[in-house]
Parts: structure tokens; sequence; C-alpha cells
């Protein structure tokens, strides 16, 4: 199981400020994928993502057990 | 507040206290950033601010830029608070102090410091408006992740 945060106008987007994925593992690419496909309404361009509190790249591995957060661009300051 | 040099918190930020926690005998200078809230903006009128932050990675990358400061300026001493939740007007949402054995180390740190919370830090600001809301993103102008994604340089 794999959980997701979601933050900002995502969090309003999806009515909901976490999901949790039911896979062992997969891609930070394919999780926006199937993202796009459950939630068409999510926009998700320019959205970067961060594995375990730390920024993610699109190859990067997910595993079951990791905490992933979708970060739209941020405004803190 | 704690005393935690880099932290996150929904309460009003006290000034003095975060001064204390970088004052010592070796600094000749302190420097102190407060930003606070704007009641307009672009000619539209601001009535409070909600911002909203991912607290423990937020946390964790305001100290890496307390460790980026380090490398950079290695004799300074570096302290940031974030306030989360409701703010209202001329409030401060972020305070950052920089002591220095002298000034312009302590004066360039500061100002790094804020722009790096501008790009790594996951914090999100909602301005509500008389007639509306919305997140704000990207502030800065730029378009920081063209891809969708930022490149390792951007991130590490």
């Amino acid at each position: 199981m794999i959980k997701v945060l979601f933050f900002a106008q995502l969090q309003d987007a999806l009515g909901s400020d976490s999901i949790k994925i039911e896979e062992d593992s997969l891609s930070v690419y394919d999780l926006k994928q199937q993202l796009k496909n459950d939630y068409p309404t999510l926009q998700l361009d320019g959205v970067m993502v961060a594995v375990n509190e730390e920024y993610a790249l699109d190859e990067d591995i997910i595993s079951s057990g990791d905490i992933v957060a979708f970060i739209p661009p941020v405004s803190g300051g | 507040m704690g005393n935690k040099l880099f932290e996150v918190t929904n309460q009003p930020i006290d000034v003095e206290e975060l001064i204390s926690k970088v004052k010592r005998s070796e600094a000749g200078a302190i420097t102190t950033f407060i930003g606070t809230v704007r009641e307009w903006t672009k000619g539209r009128r601001t009535i409070y601010l909600e911002y909203q932050a991912y607290v423990p990675m937020a946390e964790k990358k305001l100290a890496k830029i307390g460790e980026e400061i380090q490398d950079k300026w290695p004799d300074t001493m570096v302290a940031i608070t974030h306030r989360i939740g409701r703010l209202e007007i001329s409030e401060a949402a972020v305070v950052i102090v920089v002591s220095s054995p002298h000034r312009k180390a302590a004066y360039e740190a500061n100002e790094y410091a804020i722009e790096r919370i501008k790009q790594i830090v996951p914090i999100w600001k909602k301005e509500h408006w008389e007639d509306g809301e919305t997140w704000i993103g990207n502030q800065l102008q730029t378009v920081p992740y063209p891809n969708g994604k930022p490149t390792s340089g951007e991130v590490e």
C-alpha cells in the first residue's frame, strides 16, 4: 500500500488530502498516469512529486510503505 | 515556539525569540527579514491569507537551506520560522534571522534564504479576496519545472 498526499489546489480538487494505492511497486510516471485516469479533474502539469519527503523524478520507483506527495508550485514566504 | 532553528508553526511568530536563537558573542550583525501579509496585490484587495504546508518536508527543506547557507557563508548562523493557517493583514508569515561576524554575509545569506524558500519549501498560500479565493503558485513568474518535473540540480 502506498499513501499519496495532496496539497493546496490538488486537495481542493480531490476533496481529500490523501488516498491509498494498492500497489507494491511502480514508477512516479506510472503513478501520475494512474491518477490522471482515475481523477481526470486533477491538474498535474507542473506539479512536483516527493517520495518520503524528498523530491523525486519520473523514473524513480515507489514501493509499498512509501509516502508520496504531489506538490504544486510552492508559494511560501 | 520551540528551540528548533527551522520550524513551521501555526502560532504567531515571536521575532525576538527567533533572534535569540542566533545571538552569540562572535556575531557583529544580525539581519532579520519579516515577510508580512500584504493587503493589495496587483490592484486586488486581500482580506486574509491562508498558508498550508507539508510540515515535515517543509522543515526538512528549511534545514537544507540552512546547510546551503553554511556552505556559502561558513561563519553565519541561521534560524527560520514559517507560520501556517489563517493570517491577517500585516501579520508575519515568515521570519528569517542570520547572525554573522560581519554584516555583508548576514544580508546576503538572508536574501538567499527567502529566494530558496520560494523555490523548494512545500508551503502554499491561498489569497482570500472580497469576491473569491485562489491558491497562489509560481509567484516568482518563472517556469521552474518546464517538463513537469525538476531537474536534479533544482531539488538537491
